[in-house]
């Protein structure tokens, strides 16, 4: 798979209500199109998101070919105290992308 | 309006107007062929209500009038909820009525979520409703719908 791009405030504290915004890039192929030859091209998506924060599950989705190419998604958290988020996304053929980032809290 | 000569972007337009095969062409994922789209959306409902009778309304679904391009739909969907433990929405399902595949998406909050709001981008084969079900920590049901049109870009609208 590809690379995953994350955004989040530079720091907050305890009790905000913070936005993460996620980006990867993923073809999403749908298994609707067909290739010059006529012949199907196969469905090969990302169908799972999950976000935890210091182990906590936050925030997952299940993504059905209908969402666009390159899953941009953004959900919210509130801030619990200090500690690092892992990021997960799944595609059809169960390779994994992981990716971690630490929110600073003040 | 002057109709373009160019015969790629003609024969575009005619494909956009007609269904299935053209659709292809213009890089579209969905071939809206086989199987009636508009039935499964409403088995789709069905499927995550059973038999609930639910709220309409509170469901605010964020999409524009219309989109320019169908393979990228811009969307928020919220619900105004304390997030509490005892009173949250714990699901949103979103089903786009004349899709090949009516489910876009299943999104699934929990206590640490603060806001039932999430945003995405979708695909929408064509003008149609989109729906949003959220799940309530209560066991009740929100629904709302929008209506978005889709222009295939091109000719200008």
């Amino acid at each position: 798979m590809a690379k995953a791009r994350i955004k989040l405030p530079d720091s907050a504290k305890v009790g905000d209500v913070i936005e993460v915004k996620t980006l990867i890039s993923h073809v999403m192929e749908t298994g609707q199109r067909k290739d010059a030859d006529g012949k199907t091209i196969p469905r090969s998506i990302i169908n799972l998101f999950t976000a935890t924060f210091a182990g906590a599950e936050v925030f997952t989705a299940e993504l059905h070919p209908g969402i666009s190419a390159n899953p941009y998604l953004s959900f919210f958290m509130k801030v619990p105290g200090p500690g690092e988020f892992e990021f997960t996304w799944v595609d059809d053929a169960g390779t994994k992308v992981v990716e971690k980032m630490k929110l600073n809290v003040a | 309006m002057r109709l373009a000569v160019h015969s790629s972007r003609l024969s575009r337009r005619d494909f956009a107007l007609g269904a299935g095969a053209g659709i292809a062409v213009l890089g579209l994922p969905f071939a809206v062929v086989g199987q009636d789209p508009s039935q499964g959306w409403e088995q789709a409902v069905k499927k995550v209500l059973g038999d609930a009778k639910p709220i309409e309304g509170k469901v605010l679904i964020d999409m524009p009038e219309i989109a320019e391009n169908g393979n990228t739909v811009p969307f928020t969907i919220s619900v105004d909820s304390p997030m509490s433990e005892t009173d949250r929405v714990k699901v949103i399902h979103i089903i786009a009525t004349a899709n090949p595949q009516p489910g876009v998406a299943v999104f699934r909050f929990s206590p640490l979520s603060g806001k039932a709001t999430v945003a995405g981008r979708m695909r929408l084969a064509r003008t149609q409703d989109v729906i949003g079900i959220a799940e309530l920590s209560d066991g009740r049901f929100l629904t709302s719908k929008r209506n978005v049109k889709v222009t295939i870009g091109g000719c200008g609208g």
